[in-house]
């Protein structure tokens, strides 16, 4: 016998902490999941943003989430004893923008924005995404508005490169192969000079062969004004992952039960403790359950035959097949968390029962944090 | 075989959860079959593809995956942007030692990490060379089918060729963002999208459709996986969702084959039929926009299990009838 999943405390979290980011793969419910924590959190008296990353329609709408718009808007009726419930989109572009505006001086700012190397890299960049959730987090952070702020990571199978993000573009930033390009524009420099002698006319010459001439220009321009830029970007991505580190912050792992989405799970589990990020639990959504297990599916067909020789039965046959389908698939899933929870031991884990139709009002978002909060472990 | 006459290459894609890793290798299956060879492609270095088919994970090297019945093979690749960016500036402009070079100086993680799109570029690249790869005379392959990344980023994908193209106006980058735009946009393609029968997938996958028409990319079929056939009749759905399920009929129904009838288990019993029949209204609603799409629809049953090449076979016998 295996010992039982340790419980995960969702409302100590939810009390205690600054940042609760919610990661996992795509179609797990993790929007859904970040919303419904945030939500609790207001309920429970903190002042609360969630930032999402694309939510479904109606969930957006049952949130007053209209447009991307970066900017958080309170959650109407959302919140009691002093707690309120805010919410925002993250727009890549406008985030990525005003980083822009706010550190660069107005002439080089303009010269960046359009840009047409920018304007492509800063919708479309690998990894923007989740560099600039990071950045908006470090600003919703550095304002001191919020008691919590509540995460949600972009749906990939690389839902954890917002770990890497800030270190991938400060080490390219800081790489020779940007140096390279500026060097032209510091002509006359000893620099340049310098990285001629290591091949640039035979880099340079690749280059434009592959890309372009017009490609090279453009992106020389762009990283000439950017190169101000630096500085900053490196300065705020490592505040930024000390920040995730912090004590004060929480990682909650989303996943379903079925083998795929636990696999990842169990990737993000490891990829968290490998960087030493503060994992606080895994939330298992849309688990199936019977109210009456000890009706078994075996017992439950074989009487549903029996009724359907003797004829005359076909709703009473119809429900018990309904519910042995009911209990195959709870059983089947009780196993796969099972294992999932024996290769992880010391994992908190929670649990959200499946629904007839997808949560998209707040009353439905804030069943499912009371759930998550207060369901006993199966 | 009938199955989307004169296409060579079925880009499949869905919301995350709906099972497009799974179709994609059923669709490689049953095109395979008549002896016919199918590229399986995978993009997102997930490893997603090997496990079906009970195969350790795949290199970045084209690798048979299953024989199947008639001298039909399938063959699967997980492409590596990393390596597809060397052996494309090999290929292109034998670039032995300036290659190496560009690692050194971190040109090649710019490429393949930062840079714009500049990844999914040489993915798409890669899908298209083995899409127009010949022997002799003809194509080395009878098909390509790709595991592409979900609805939600699909068009970008698809897209950042032209977008690349466009900033780099001319050389031999426009040139080739060109030729994969050309074969993407023409009939030897189509795009499906794997949905299930809720909200939030229904709602990407028209979603999905209207973005596709706008970037005019040929839409093939709308993949509807892990259909359930409802367990009772229309009159009793309708009735269960209303709570006036006749219990005492039930009841007498269960003790007659000596099962439990206390009240508390027949409740238990209703209430899990109304949630069914709950589901069922909502999958109508879901069907009926759907349809609305005016698309083909092709329709998977859920299979329960794990799936192996057994099951992947089940799901081709239903995508593409012998």
């Amino acid at each position: 016998m295996t010992s039982p999943p340790r419980r995960l405390d969702l409302d100590a979290v939810l009390d205690t902490r600054r940042i609760v980011v919610c990661c996992g793969s795509g179609g797990v419910g993790k929007t859904t999941t970040a919303a419904a924590l945030a939500l609790r959190a207001a309920e429970r008296g903190r002042r609360v943003v969630v930032v999402t990353i694309d939510p479904a329609r109606r969930l957006a709408q049952s949130m007053g989430l209209t447009e991307l718009d970066n900017t958080p808007r309170r959650v109407g009726e959302a919140g009691a004893e002093g707690g309120e419930l805010h919410a925002m989109m993250l727009d890549m572009k406008r985030t990525f923008d005003e980083i822009v505006v706010a550190h660069a001086d107005p002439a080089r700012a303009e010269q960046i924005l359009t840009n047409e190397f920018y304007v492509s890299l800063s919708s479309s960049l690998a990894g923007t995404q989740e560099y600039m959730a990071m950045e908006k987090l470090g600003q919703l952070h550095a304002s001191g508005d919020w008691d919590l702020i509540v995460v949600d990571t972009p749906p990939t199978r690389s839902a954890l490169d917002f770990l890497d993000a800030p270190q991938r573009l400060t080490g390219f930033l800081d790489g020779r192969f940007v140096k390279l390009l500026l060097a032209p524009a510091k002509a006359g420099g000893r620099a340049y000079l310098k990285v001629m002698n290591v091949g640039f006319a035979a880099f340079a010459g690749v280059l434009s062969r592959v890309a372009g001439a017009g490609l090279l220009s453009d992106l020389r321009e762009f990283f000439t004004a950017f190169e101000s830029l630096f500085g900053g970007f490196r300065e705020r991505a490592q505040t930024t992952y000390d920040l995730l580190k912090d004590a004060d912050t929480a990682f909650v792992v989303v996943a379903a039960p079925d083998p795929a989405a636990l696999r990842e799970a169990s990737y993000f589990i490891e990829r968290l403790s490998a960087e030493d990020m503060p994992l606080a639990g895994v939330v298992i959504n849309r688990v199936h359950r019977s109210a009456a297990p000890h009706l078994t599916a075996e017992r439950s067909i074989a009487a549903a035959e029996v009724l359907d020789e003797r004829g005359g039965h076909t709703t009473a046959a119809g429900v018990l097949r309904l519910h042995a389908d009911r209990v195959a698939l709870s059983s089947r899933e009780r196993a796969v968390i099972t294992a999932f929870t024996s290769g992880q031991p010391a994992v908190p884990v929670a649990e959200i029962e499946a629904m007839a139709s997808d949560v998209h009002d707040l009353a439905g978002l804030r069943r499912v944090g009371e759930e998550l909060a207060t369901r006993p472990a199966a | 075989m009938s199955f989307f006459p004169g296409v060579r290459l079925h880009v499949v894609s869905g919301k995350g959860g709906t099972g497009k890793t799974t179709v994609a290798a059923a669709l490689a299956v049953a095109l395979s079959r008549s002896g016919r060879k199918v590229l399986l492609v995978e993009v997102e270095a997930r490893q997603g593809l090997a496990p079906l088919f009970g195969h350790p994970p795949l290199p970045y090297e084209e690798t048979r995956l299953a024989r199947t019945h008639g001298g039909g093979e399938v063959y699967g690749l997980s492409v590596d942007p990393e390596l597809a960016l060397i052996e494309y500036l090999e290929m292109f402009y034998k670039l032995g030692r300036a290659g190496r070079l560009l690692r050194r100086m971190g040109a090649i993680d710019f490429v393949t990490t930062v840079a714009p799109g500049l990844r999914d570029v040489l993915l798409t690249g890669k899908v298209k060379e083995s899409v127009i790869r010949r022997a002799g005379n003809r194509p080395v392959y009878d098909a390509v089918v790709l595991d592409a990344p979900p609805t939600g980023r699909i068009v970008r994908f698809l897209g950042a060729t032209d977008e690349v193209g466009h900033l780099a106006k001319v050389g031999p980058i426009a040139k080739q963002s060109e030729a994969v735009m050309a074969l993407l946009r023409s009939p030897q393609t189509a795009i499906h999208l794997v949905t299930l029968l809720e909200e939030m997938p229904v709602q990407e996958t028209v979603d999905g459709v209207a973005d596709l028409r706008a970037a005019g990319l040929p839409f093939g079929a709308v993949v509807i996986n892990k259909i359930r056939e409802p367990q009772l009749g229309k009159a009793d759905l309708s009735r269960a969702r209303r709570g006036r399920l006749d219990l005492d009929s039930i009841t007498s129904a269960l003790s007659a084959v000596g099962l439990d009838t206390d009240p508390g288990a027949i409740k238990v019993l209703a209430d899990e039929a109304r949630e069914h029949a709950e589901r069922v209204a909502l999958q109508l609603t879901e069907r009926l926009e759907l349809e609305a799409l005016d698309v083909p629809l092709l329709e998977l049953p859920q299979l329960t299990g794990s799936v192996d090449l057994g099951t992947l076979h089940q799901l081709a016998d239903v995508l593409v009838p012998e």
